[in-house]
């Protein structure tokens, strides 16, 4: 059939099984926006007030659904609005296509209004990029560009097709999807590129070593990490741990791979892990790390991290194996497969002796309760206590989302949306947009810091236009809290830049986007608000009040052995 | 630690930007490239590149080299062994010779070295001369009193010896041999 380059897009989208996509239209897009018109009722599009919060949502569509998100934007700043979000789903491995229209091809290169060059600046942010000039190319690039989103370690595909290319006609076959990895350019890709493409069945003998390696140890360790919750491997992992009997720490992007309330749960690790969790990995004999990079916020100290551990590595990207710490063993594969594997082959232990030593240390932190001010775990116990268990949580980036983790339980994939490698402030009312598009029927709780809301709180105007009912619990201090920490710690009280007092009324914002809110500075109060939101029907912001002075407790300074512990 | 030179051979599909990639990729991991060359082979579409970086150690060129792989127009990649690797960098050299007793001379070197003679000008030849950096350095050497008008050299490229060719170095055996724990 011929059609237009623009028809041809959202046709592909289709072939996907896209149903909602989120975007901010633009000039050079124009013809594909005039094209979704008529495909109104097949696809859904959420116009965001910012290409930024755009970005974010697709994100978090992606994170909590375990689809691709798809995101659109015009040239130019439309598409360099993109850029961290597309930053914020590279380094957590997010599968995202975005889609930003060119100027045409005759007006390339002549710095034409509104023009830039977003494959060269996306390029090391992207898994792949593409610039496509003719509408012929638009649909093998497009079948290729999902394939690669979603396959192997996830990540985002940026394509940039030129305004040309979306007016022109050409041929279009529709092709189902199975079918898309036999044919064209994903075709002739698939026979030569094995890895980030295929995911490798992992090596047999590697299962059969580390099983003997889980046989000798006394003191084993497991970390869960952002790849159990891409693979969506938490069933898997929860029996794993339960059958080799060994306590679990959770980093910031394994939230939601290993049940919360499992007794074998030691807490985040890291820099700001519990006491249980880094006193694990001090002592513990053998390490074995579930699609973890072992980043510097995790292994601090890579030199004294595990040190008396054998370190094991499963993780389906190659590239990361003794990229930061040197491993002594590692099986390259998918989490779920490799832990049905060895699910089939380790018998139940009992390290009794062990997680006596290990829960001996503290899981979570206590706060002291203040006169005229709310604490963290006053606010989680709240929350856990009134919302429903399985209520999803997207959080900006600071104190708010070290508190969110640390003591908030989560127990599936995709319940924790949280920027953990890129750690972008504002990403938390995106993100909750998305889920809350993806799961109408879930409680959507925005966790966010007055710093944080500040960077991207326009897009209340999204949620208050779809009626989107996102609830943002606001830890408002005044202050851009964890940095203030770092100053309060390490900068002997110098507090440079980071005070915020004067600061907008935050029920009156919500109020001037259509939304509700309340300011509450204590519990009563806040669980009233709490309630008041959830039956409410439309978002809501709670602005609780808390001590200026609170910090995020334990913490480990950067680049120190994970036990030295700045803070108890 | 002392670094050392390691010579990389990637083929590549002949995309637009594809070589741009390569090069963004090892300035992003901190390699300075101490040399570049990329051209057609037999096969269509498909480009071979030549690189040579300085590193400390063998694992930190693994980690590079599996950051490439997962580039998607990147075929193969292999590290070429310095005892294996036959390196040959063409250079033109454009040196002065305005009396009959300089020509002479540089002829001479010329014969020495096998190098040849590809344009004669009243006052300036032109070299043409093939080898390794420390051959190529020899010669500059002998010619800098004469005046070095202008050179240009094309980098290292290079192939290893016997039968052994890139293309047994593909992304499935890279990754075979990784989760093999092979070293």
């Amino acid at each position: 059939m011929k059609m237009t380059g623009a028809k041809i897009i959202i046709e592909c989208l289709l072939e996907q099984g896209v149903d909602t996509i989120f975007g901010y239209p633009g000039g050079t897009i124009l013809n594909v926006y005039d094209e979704l018109y008529h495909y109104q009722d097949r696809i859904r599009h959420i116009r965001t007030a910012h290409e930024q919060g755009a970005a974010h949502a697709a994100d978090g569509y992606a994170r909590s659904t375990g689809k691709v998100g798809v995101c659109f934007a015009t040239s130019g700043p439309g598409a360099t609005n993109l850029i961290t979000g597309i930053a914020t789903a590279y380094m957590d491995s997010s599968p995202v296509v975005f889609l930003t229209c060119n100027v045409g091809k005759n007006l390339i290169g002549k710095d034409s209004f509104q023009e830039v060059d977003i494959t060269g600046i996306s390029m090391p942010i992207t898994k792949c990029n593409y610039i496509v000039s003719h509408a012929d190319q638009i649909a093998d690039v497009m079948r290729e560009a999902f394939a690669i989103a979603r396959s192997g370690r996830p990540g985002p595909v940026l394509i940039d097709v030129l305004k040309n290319a979306t007016a022109e006609q050409a041929e279009y076959e529709p092709l189902e999807r199975d079918k898309h990895y036999a044919e064209g350019r994903l075709g002739a890709l698939i026979a030569r590129a094995s890895h980030d493409l295929k995911a490798p069945e992992p090596d047999l003998a590697d299962i059969d070593k580390l099983v003997e390696m889980i046989n000798e140890a006394e003191k084993p360790l497991l970390i869960c990490g952002g790849g159990v919750v891409r693979s969506r491997a938490h069933v898997e992992f929860e029996q794993f741990a339960n059958r080799i009997d060994a306590p679990v720490a959770i980093t910031v992007m394994g939230g939601g791979g290993f049940r919360g309330r499992n007794p074998l749960t030691t807490g985040m690790i890291g820099m700001h892990g519990s006491q249980a969790s880094n006193m694990a990995v001090d002592s513990c004999d053998l390490l074995i790390a579930f699609g973890c990079r072992f980043s510097d916020r995790v292994a601090l100290d890579p030199a004294s991290f595990a040190a008396q551990a054998k370190i094991v590595h499963v993780d389906i990207d190659r590239s990361e194996i003794n990229k930061n710490v040197q491993t002594a063993h590692h099986i390259i594969g998918d989490a779920k497969r490799v832990l049905e594997l060895l699910n089939e082959r380790v018998t139940q232990q009992d390290h009794t002796l062990w997680k006596e030593y290990v829960f001996s240390f503290p899981t979570e932190t206590e706060y002291s309760l203040a006169g005229d001010s709310l604490n963290p775990r006053q606010i989680s116990d709240s929350v856990a206590r009134i919302c429903p268990q399985d209520t999803m949580v997207a959080t900006d980036v600071g104190q708010h989302q070290m508190w969110a983790i640390q003591h908030f339980h989560y127990d599936y994939p995709g319940q924790l949306l949280t920027s953990g490698g890129f750690g972008s402030m504002g990403f938390g009312l995106g993100a909750a947009i998305g889920a809350k598009v993806s799961h109408p029927d879930k409680v959507v709780l925005h966790i966010t810091g007055d710093g944080s809301f500040r960077m991207n709180c326009h897009e209340l105007a999204t949620v208050a236009y779809y009626d989107l009912p996102v609830i943002t619990i606001l830890f408002d201090n005044r202050t851009l809290g964890m940095v203030r920490q770092w100053q309060t710690l390490i900068y002997d009280h110098r507090y440079c830049q980071t005070d915020i007092a004067k600061e907008p009324d935050y029920v009156k914002l919500a109020e001037a986007y259509g939304l509700s809110g309340r300011r509450v500075s204590n519990q009563a109060d806040f669980e009233d608000a709490l309630h008041e939101a959830l039956a409410c029907g439309h978002g809501y912001v709670i602005d609780c009040v808390i001590d200026v002075d609170e910090m995020v407790r334990p913490m480990v300074s950067g680049g120190n052995p994970i036990t030295q512990f700045l803070l108890a | 630690m002392e670094k050392k030179r390691y010579t990389l051979a990637i083929l590549v599909d002949n995309v637009a930007g594809v070589l741009s990639q390569i090069a963004h990729l090892f300035s992003r991991k901190g390699y300075n490239i101490e040399s570049f060359s990329a051209g057609p082979i037999e096969q269509p579409g498909v480009t071979r590149i030549t690189t040579e970086i300085m590193a400390e150690t063998d694992a930190q060129v693994n980690l590079l080299c599996n950051q490439l792989r997962k580039l998607f127009p990147v075929h193969s990649v292999k590290v070429l062994s310095a005892d294996l690797a036959l390196r040959r960098e063409l250079s033109l050299i454009k040196v002065r010779a305005e009396t009959a007793d300089a020509r002479n001379e540089i002829i001479q070197i010329c014969n020495i070295f096998r190098a040849s003679i590809i344009d004669v000008a009243p006052s300036s030849l032109i070299l043409a001369v093939i080898g390794q950096e420390d051959k190529t350095n020899a010669i500059l050497a002998l010619l800098e009193k004469h005046g070095i008008l202008e050179i240009d050299r094309t980098g290292i490229v290079a192939l290893e010896r016997g039968a052994p060719t890139l293309h047994d170095d593909t992304k499935v055996r890279g990754e075979f041999n990784y989760g093999k724990n092979v070293r």
